[in-house]
Order: C-alpha cells, then structure tokens, then sequence
C-alpha cells in the first residue's frame, strides 16, 4: 500500500437523472504526489471526490485511500482525510476562528497541536479571525476551507476545485500552499477546470465524459501528444476560420485567443506556401502564420475529439 | 464528551445569531399568550342589543334595568316597530332582540304566566347562544326574585357549580392550548430545518467526512432547541400567571417535567422530519402542514375528540399533542399529581423513543 489513492474499475450513474458521471474509472495516485484532475464541468470530477471520501457508492468498482477501503473502511478514511467542497461550505454565521475551532474539535485536535502545519495560511487570516466567514473575499473564504481541511493533519487532502472563481493572484498563492504542504508530506488530489494550473502538478489526468483521456507529467502528456500545428491571424478572423476548415490538409481548426490554431492532418506533406496561396486566393490579406506547440489546452481538445 | 459541547456550542452560536428564528422562538410564545389573554376571548361582553317594549311596564322596566347594568350588555336600540328590528339585524348593529308584548305584568300577575321573545343573530352561532344563555339567566333571576315575593309553594332550584374553573375563565383553556400549539411548532419546525440548513448549505458535506458519528450529530442538535422551548415554557408560565392572573395548582416540578418530556417529543419528531427531506422548505411545510394542522384540530382544545367520528378519533391517538394538552389540564387545572397522567407520559415516551430510533435509523452517513 504505498500509493495514496488507489481506483479501480469504478463506475456510477446518478439513479435519478441516469447520468452516467464515471465510466470504468481507474487511477493510481502515489503516497505524497500532488495530482491535478483537468477537466470541464461535467467530466465527472466532483463524483470522483465524493465516492473518494466516502459520501456517496460507487455502481461498481474498488477504491483504497491510504490503504482503507472506502466502502468497509468507511470511519477509518473519514478520520485521515482532509476535504474542501466545490462549494464553500463552512458556517457563514461563524467567526474565522470558530469555524477553525469548531472543525479542530470534530476530529479531535485542537488548533494549537497542528498550528504548525496550517501556520502560513492562517497568518493571512489572522487580522479577520473575528468576521464572519459569510464576510469574507473569495481568496479569503479557500483559504479559511483550506485551513479546516487541513486541521486535523490529513494524510490525503482532497480539494474539490479550490481555485474556482478565485482571483488570479489568489489563485496563485493557493497553488504556492500546496507546494508547502506537498513538502509536509501530504498526498493532495486537487481539480481544477483551469489548464493552466495543470502545470503546477506532478501528474495530471485529463477526464472527459466520465473517462480517464490519459494520465502522465504535465510535460509528458504535452510531448505525446505533439501534432504540427499552426497559428494564424488575418484581417477576417471569422472568414479566416471557415476558410482554413476547407482546406484539404486540415484535420481540425479552432478560435484560440486572438488567433486560430490549426490542427494539420498527419502525414500530409505540408508546404507552408501552398496554404498562403489558398488564403490569398480566397481574398485574405495580412496573414501572420506561424508554427507553434501544443499546449495543453490543445492537447485536450485534441483528445475530447477522440471521445466525442 | 469535547466535541458535544463544541458542537452544542455552535448550535446556540447559529441560534442566537440568527435574529429571525430567535424573534420567532422567543416572541411567538409572549404573542400568543397576550392575543389570547386580551383580545380573543370566549366571553362576549358587551353585546349590543335592541328593545322593542311593547309593555312598557314594570316588569319589562326591571328586566332591562338588569340587562343594562351587567356587563354582557349594551342597549344600543330602543325600537317602537318589528320592522325596525329586522333592518337593525341586517345592518349588523345588533346581537340581540329583545321583544316584550304588551301586557306582560297583567299577563304575569293575572295567569301566571309571561312570555318575552329573545330573537338571535345565528350568523355566528356560538356566540349568540352565549348571549341567550345570559339573558335567560337574567330573566330566571329576576323570576326567582318574584316568587319570593309570591306565595307559591313548590319551586325547584337548579343549582350549579362549576369545577376547576368556576368563573369560566377563557385562560383556562387558551393557556395549556397554545402552551402545546407553540411547542409543537417550534420543537418540530426548528429542529428540522436547522438539520435541512446544514444539508443545504453544504455543510453536511463536510461533516460527513470527520469520525464525528450520527447519534452525536442529532444529540447536539436537538439540546439548545430544548433549552429554547425551556425557556418558552418558562415564558408562558410567568405570563399565564402574572398577567392573566391563571393559578398553577399542581406540582411546578412534575408539571415542567411534562413538558420538557413533550419537548423531546416533538423535538425528535423535527429530526426525523430532517432525515426525510432535502430542503429547508419542504420541512417547514411539512412541520406546518404535516403536523401543526393535526395538532390543532386532534389536540382537543378547539374541537372535543368526543364529538369526532370514530375513525378522526382513532387517528387522533396517533397525535402528541392530544396526550399533552391532558397532562397540562389534569396538572394545570385539576392540579392532579402524576398517578393520573402516567398513560399519558407513557404515550409521549413511547413516541419520542420511536421517533428517535427512526431518525437515527434513516440518518444517512452518505449524501445518497
């Protein structure tokens, strides 16, 4: 038992809706890592979290935290594992401090034994610790949940979209505290619809539709995934985009910021002036083309066309 | 044992914080006490009433002396035609008629006999008949006073004597009432929407994941309501007792005993409600419709169970507040001691026992 989580073959579909949420789920999550699920609303993350830590059964399937099984061993995960909802869910009539005290006391610790290990967060709390929780900013509110998660010293931290609606800067800083804790020791399972925060894990899995689409580093799933691909601009961005997705070597195009990204097919012999010619012929005028990298966000789009 | 009273703590910190539900706890009670203590009452007093006194002798002359210097009367109309009356009644300017035909003392002295005509405004029943009820009663006086002065032989006295309550005070009644009525409400509906807030908040979620067990969960969050509706007990009792002058005859200690057990009662039946049901409102409703409704009409204060059907009157076993409202009259008012209300306290404990085990039961240690 040295990996943190460990998930197989699990499945589930909501009884009400039958929505199936995850599909033959499988994943292995090493003792101390810290491991990003990506992925849109929907792709089944949130269900993941909850059969995890023990709220709701899964149809089908086993899953370990910490060695403990989660359907048999059910007191001993709940004892070892720190949770942090989607949704903010602490008592909003409840001080800063009391609600640290409060979630201190219902795993039988205090505030003072594990001070230590929340210590850097809480300082930024500190000057709020008699307002409400319902009063405070956004940053402020992860924080405090991050706090109560943690106060009891978990052995796997389980935080369920932590940075959502988050202000970058916030967001930023909440990703410099896993790091820290990371560093104590803690195996952390962290979600995020952000693709940029992938970077920042050690392992990421990319969930689509209840599927695991791959799971490897950041920087592995980014250099498997390499396709030839293009950045293009011109004056009709509109046209531009309609245009590119008739010519022949076009495996797939799409908007990306102030630009398209173009997919091309693979073993089509390329020659960047035969698509100049085709664009110039169709009437477009200053045209920036330029070879670029996957990133992830292509990678994922490029995998989710695999599923879809 | 630590984290009871952190968690026992956080509940009065969510009470006490929470302006509205604490004005409803703690004002409901104090309302409804002085609603019923002054402006709703049984008695009617003040009943205007309309003479048509075609006598015009001394015999109506006494009879109306007496009507005018009680206080259920007020002679507001003094009419000369039959017509009259009935428009008066139309108009709903009086209660009552009163008709005296001409001749009366000649028809008293001369046979014996006299008769005077009350006419009623029957649009609302039971408080004309109240309102009969004392003018006869007026009238018999007066006619007992005659035959004192007359010579007749035989007459039966028909003497009555109202028990526990002689004065027929409305507060008798009203007080234990409203006492169930409002313990009922708030034990249910307050418990169970604070288990549902949870739930809906999100909170329940991360309770969920901590060691922290159901039976802990529940506990706690039934004791603070129990010393809210304590305290409204404690309330009532003062107020029935200074303001509307109401004596407590029986045993104080056996008689808060009684309802802290009938708190409990209701105060499980909110947490079972809270297992069943996922949102705030569907509790409320649920305590209100579900159970405050039963209550009023099973309870036994607004429609005896005696008159009910039998099959109302079997279902009517089936509602706490029945079994409460005796144990409050039998100490309240009968001022009996517990050898009279044990069945009662055996239901209610019974109840509460159920409702706990099936509460604790259908708890759920997982969202679904």
């Amino acid at each position: 038992m040295n990996n943190a989580i460990s998930i197989k073959n699990i499945k589930k579909t909501y009884p009400k809706t039958g929505i199936l949420a995850l599909e033959d789920f499988s994943l292995e999550i090493a003792d101390g890592e810290l491991f990003g699920l990506i992925g849109p609303d929907g792709a089944g993350k949130t269900t993941l979290f909850r059969i995890l830590t023990t709220l709701i059964l899964p149809d089908f399937g086993t899953a370990k935290v910490a060695g403990f099984d989660i359907i048999k061993q059910l007191w001993d995960i709940r004892k070892i594992v720190g949770y942090m909802p989607g949704k903010f869910s602490l008592y909003q009539d409840l001080t800063v401090e009391e609600n640290l005290r409060f979630f201190a006391t219902v795993f039988n610790t205090s505030v003072e034994a594990n001070y230590d290990l929340i210590e850097d967060i809480y300082v930024q709390l500190q000057p709020f610790k008699n307002r409400r929780a319902g009063k405070l900013s956004g940053g402020m509110k992860q924080k405090l949940a991050l706090c109560c998660a943690l106060i009891h010293q978990p052995r796997v931290l389980f935080l369920d979209e932590p940075t959502t609606g988050v202000d970058p800067v916030s967001r930023k800083e909440f990703w410099d505290m896993l790091d820290q804790l990371k560093r104590k020791g803690i195996s952390i399972l962290v979600s995020t619809p952000y693709m940029d925060e992938a970077a920042r894990c050690d392992r990421i899995a990319l969930l689509q539709k209840g599927q695991v689409l791959d799971v490897d580093t950041y920087e592995g799933i980014l250099l498997k995934n390499q396709k030839p691909m293009l950045a293009l601009r011109s004056a009709h961005m509109f046209k531009l985009l309609t245009d590119l997705r008739r010519f022949p070597a076009t495996e797939r195009c799409y908007s990306f910021g102030s630009v398209h990204h173009l997919v091309l097919k693979a073993g089509y012999p390329y020659r960047e002036n035969e698509l100049m010619d085709y664009l110039q012929n169709l009437g477009h005028e200053d045209i920036v083309c330029q070879k670029i990298k996957a990133e992830i966000e292509d990678v994922f789009i490029d995998l989710m066309s695999g599923v879809a | 044992m630590r984290v009871l009273t952190a968690f026992i703590k956080k509940e009065f910190w969510h009470v006490l914080r929470d302006r509205r539900s604490l004005t409803i706890l703690l004002g409901l009670p104090v309302m409804m006490i002085l609603i019923f203590g002054f402006a709703l009452s049984n008695e009617v007093k003040n009943s205007s009433v309309a003479i048509l006194d075609f006598a015009g002798d001394d015999v109506s002359a006494q009879i109306i002396h007496r009507l005018n210097s009680s206080q259920y009367f007020d002679i507001t109309h003094r009419l000369r035609r039959f017509d009259d009356l009935e428009s008066l009644f139309r108009q709903n300017q009086v209660r009552l008629g009163l008709v005296f035909p001409a001749n009366l003392q000649d028809d008293l002295i001369g046979d014996g006999e006299g008769a005077i005509q009350i006419i009623g405004n029957a649009v609302d029943p039971n408080t004309t008949n109240t309102t009969i009820q004392y003018v006869s009663a007026i009238v018999a006086d007066y006619q007992k006073e005659l035959w004192q002065t007359q010579e007749i032989p035989y007459q039966i006295d028909v003497s009555y004597r109202m028990l526990y309550n002689p004065q027929l005070e409305s507060a008798y009644t009203f007080v234990p009432g409203v006492m169930t009525l409002i313990l009922m409400l708030l034990g249910t509906m307050m418990t169970s929407v604070s288990i549902v807030r949870e739930k809906e908040m999100g909170t329940m979620e991360v309770l969920l994941v901590s060691p922290m067990r159901p039976i802990l969960v529940i506990i706690s969050k039934a004791i603070p309501y129990l010393v809210l509706c304590f305290v409204d007990v404690l309330i009532i009792l003062l107020l029935a007792y200074t303001v509307l002058e109401m004596p407590l005859r029986g045993n104080l200690l056996l008689l808060l005993l009684m309802c802290i057990l009938f708190v409990l009662t209701t105060l499980t039946l909110g947490l079972l409600v809270s297992t069943l049901v996922e949102s705030q409102q569907v509790a409320m409703f649920l305590s209100l419709v579900g159970f405050f409704m039963p209550a009023l009409i099973f309870g036994g204060y607004l429609f005896p169970i005696e008159n009910m059907p039998e099959i109302l009157q079997v279902i009517s076993n089936a509602v706490p507040t029945r079994w409460f409202y005796n144990i409050l009259k039998n100490i309240m008012i009968k001022g009996l001691g517990f050898e009279y209300i044990i069945k009662e306290a055996i239901i209610l404990s019974g109840m509460t026992f159920l409702f706990l085990v099936i509460a604790l039961k259908k708890f759920k240690i997982r969202l679904m």
